[in-house]
């Protein structure tokens, strides 16, 4: 990677960029997976590595989220970005170079602001917890630069329209930008109370429904299509899909802080807003499924289309949970409780992980034209995954009923404790597997660039999954 | 440009996102703005200081650069008996907190009387300040204000310090950011819910209790009780000491992670705290083989873990 950084650009090979965020996102993978298996063990034995301030639970916990979401999340989807963009334009990326350098500073940028929020260094504010000169940093060395390679690649397309993935990778860029620089407006002006409170909430809110929700659907747009060989089912239902995000899912913020003394007017707006996220969510999901149309075997016996499809399945319990759940009628149960926890990873470990995973699979074997090294590997990934994923949703929503159950009953907390301390447990374990399933994924794919047997041109690599 | 036949689309976009901004950001903004700070409100913010997070004064938020709460027994200046009365001192080159630099977000009331009445305008943060919580008439009704000692009574920040013994100065400031810093708002929440938890955890949090503090860690995730009134649920030192160094020591069932280490090296005497020899004392009390637990060692008074009892007892 580093000889590239100082290269000319057209000496860079193509897919350069595309690589090394692949790789990276599997690695942050891991980190992320660890700690949070680690911050399981804690939660499950309290006192397996205690008493020390850099293991301290309170230090970790925003260590996982962040590593997890701007680890892997983002980069899987800066990956599919630099190889997508350029592939659905039939172009070039605009920038190889800008590539490897926003890979490098992302790198380097997040290792500096976990460690300092390791020990300690944060701004207090759940989703945006680093200080704000290391979000401004962010922003303009590695969202900036991430967007104009994006922007310009599409503009430098050549082709007549932009497909659907474009759009939303194009926007989606852009709203993060705002969404970073206006959720931080408190921390530079020091903003308090209550606006405080709504702005963090604002942005954690945007984040999922601006960034993480719309891209790891845009890379369903493009796998599904491409590897089935099906065109999309609809493009109109694809419009839908994005201008129902742009408007319904960026506007429902205050349905996080339903039990906070906020106005009124804007919990109930929020309510209705957040119920009609099941707009894109409805559309986005029919779209995908009819698009398999006669093709359900791939969902079989393709590794990529099993792992696309079991995140849009995944989308259905998703969204069918985040739009009721925070009406007030249902709100008041779950409100603070593991349930929420347990949608949370439903969202990002379930739904978009999958997406993500089947793009970096995919990405990583065309651009460096070689099979997957082992589909058994790959098969014991998958499922360690999905196992050990509804093992921690099964058993946190469980728990979370539990704690709903006990709030209204008015239980001494501690009797709470220890009803949760099985399912503790279970969370653990189920971390754990996700854990190990990422550390085969990431020998996986490394002996799928050093052994791989190399792709005939003319091929893709799913064509000759099966062939010796 | 290459996006001209998405010129419609953009627009739309542009409008889109707009639109949805100025009911998510500006129209709450005006309605937020608009609301007047309770006493509890002032109470925080004078007591936490300008911001518990990330800030140029505590980068690696050690608690620094926060205000002092003292209770004030005698009158600094004459020294006479007075209604004991809590001052909230800021030490020259302590930052204000957003409730003295900008009085706006207290509410138009609250905002005249602390400068008419209080003289909160007058105070510069390079000569410090003690402030006080009181209450005047406005336009027929009563509110709190804050009043500014250091211009209304001559009470600067030394002779309060001077005359106030340590048993009456509470580090909230600093312990709100420990608060912040060691996540304990990962797992108690700092909001009881308007619905099912008045009975257990107390009122839920009025709309004017947080004008001024920031960051405000409501926590979303909740796996310990609520704190928002723990200091009147329990305002026992002595329990908070053992629970928090480890809190197996009061609630076998607890799975809360061990403080022990914001004691710091040496205990309330000086003397080293030999934390390896402690953990042995209490692995043979948790096995069984010995009646009692180790003692817990008393802190220092500028202790890390004073500072946090400090911010947890306070929170009535």
């Amino acid at each position: 990677m580093f000889k590239y950084l100082f290269a000319k650009n057209e000496d860079i090979p193509a897919g350069s960029a595309a690589v090394f965020f692949g790789f990276s996102s599997i690695i942050w993978f891991i980190i992320g997976t660890g700690l949070g298996s680690f911050n399981a063990a804690k939660l499950a034995f309290p006192d397996f590595v205690t008493g020390s301030y850099m293991f301290a639970f309170g230090h970790m916990r925003q260590v996982h989220v962040m590593a997890v979401i701007f680890g892997w999340i983002s980069m899987a989807f800066a990956m599919a970005f630099m190889y997508i963009t350029p592939a659905l334009g039939n172009t070039k990326l605009w920038s190889e170079k800008l590539g490897v350098w926003t890979c490098f500073n992302w790198n380097a940028g997040l290792s500096v602001a976990l460690c300092l929020m390791w020990a300690g260094v944060t701004s207090g504010r759940e989703y945006t917890d680093f200080p704000w000169p290391i979000d401004l940093i962010i922003l303009f060395a590695v969202l900036l630069p991430l967007g104009i390679n994006v922007w310009m690649t599409i503009v430098h397309r050549r082709t007549q329209g932009i497909y659907t993935t474009n759009w939303f990778f194009g926007s989606a860029i852009f709203m993060l930008m705002i969404v970073v620089l206006v959720g931080n407006l408190p921390e530079y002006f020091s903003l308090t109370g209550l606006t405080e409170a709504y702005l963090t909430w604002w942005h954690a809110h945007n984040i999922l429904g601006l960034w993480i929700t719309p891209v790891a659907a845009a890379i369903a747009y493009y796998t599904v299509p491409k590897i089935t060989g099906n065109p999309l089912y609809s493009h109109r239902i694809g419009h839908l899909h994005f201008w129902s995000v742009v408007v319904f899912y960026s506007t429902p913020a205050a349905h996080h802080l339903m039990s906070s003394p906020l106005p009124e007017w804007l919990k109930s707006f929020a309510s209705v807003e957040g119920v009609l996220i099941l707009v894109p969510a409805i559309a986005f999901v029919s779209n995908l499924l009819l698009t398999m149309t006669g093709k359900w075997h791939y969902f079989v016996d393709n590794i990529e289309i099993r792992f696309t499809i079991s995140g849009v399945m995944l989308a259905i319990p998703l969204n069918m949970q985040g739009g009721f759940q925070q009406t007030r009628a249902i709100n008041w149960y779950v409100h603070g409780t593991g349930w929420i926890v347990a949608h949370a990873h439903l969202a990002l470990l379930g739904f978009s992980t999958f997406l993500e995973a089947a793009a970096v699979y995919y990405g990583l074997q065309t651009i460096l034209r070689r099979k997957l090294y082992s589909l058994a590997l790959a098969n014991f990934h998958f499922w360690f995954l999905l196992i050990g994923f509804a093992t921690y949703w099964i058993s946190i929503t469980i728990a979370g009923l539990i704690q709903g159950a006990a709030k209204i009953y008015e239980v001494p907390y501690i009797d709470v404790v220890i009803a949760e301390h099985p399912y503790m447990i279970a969370r653990w374990v189920g971390g754990t597997m996700v854990f190990t399933g990422n550390v085969v994924w990431l020998y996986n794919m490394w002996m799928t660039a050093r052994a791989g047997t190399p792709v005939p041109v003319g091929r893709l690599p799913h064509e000759i999954a099966y062939e010796r | 440009m290459a996006f001209r036949e998405y010129k419609i689309g953009t627009r739309m976009f542009g409008i889109a996102l707009g639109g949805s901004m100025m009911i998510t950001l500006y129209m709450p903004s005006l309605t937020i703005y608009s609301v007047g700070v309770t006493e509890t409100g002032l109470v925080k913010g004078l007591s936490y200081g300008h911001n518990s997070g990330f800030s140029y004064e505590d980068p690696f938020l050690q608690g620094k650069g926060k205000p002092l709460t003292v209770t004030i027994k005698k009158d600094p200046v004459t020294g006479a008996d007075i209604d004991p009365v809590d001052a909230y001192v800021y030490v020259p080159g302590t930052p204000f907190p957003s409730a003295v630099r900008n009085p706006g977000i207290l509410g138009t009331e609250v905002a005249a009387l602390s400068a008419d009445d209080g003289q909160v305008g007058v105070a510069t943060s390079a000569e410090g300040a003690v402030f006080l919580v009181s209450r005047g008439d406005y336009e027929g009704e009563t509110f709190p204000y804050i009043e500014n000692a250091s211009a209304t009574r001559d009470w600067t920040a030394a002779a309060v310090l001077a005359s106030a013994a340590d048993t009456d100065k509470r580090h909230v400031g600093s312990g709100k950011t420990m608060f912040i810093r060691e996540g304990c708002w990962w797992c108690h929440t700092l909001l009881p819910e308007q619905t099912q938890d008045w009975q257990y955890f107390g009122l839920p949090p009025r709309l004017g209790d947080f004008n001024g503090e920031a960051p405000t860690a409501f926590g979303s995730d909740r796996k310990a009780p609520d704190l928002l009134h723990v200091g009147s649920r329990n305002s026992s030192k002595e329990w908070m000491m053992m629970h928090f160094f480890n809190p197996r020591l009061v609630q076998p069932h607890s799975i809360m992670p061990r403080f022990d280490y914001l004691w710091g090296e040496v205990d309330a005497n000086g003397n080293e705290i030999d934390f390896d020899q402690w953990r042995a004392d209490y692995k043979e009390y948790a096995a069984g083989n010995s009646l009692y637990p180790p003692l817990v060692p008393d802190y220092a008074p500028n202790s890390e873990i004073r500072y946090l009892m400090d911010y947890v007892l306070s929170l009535k």
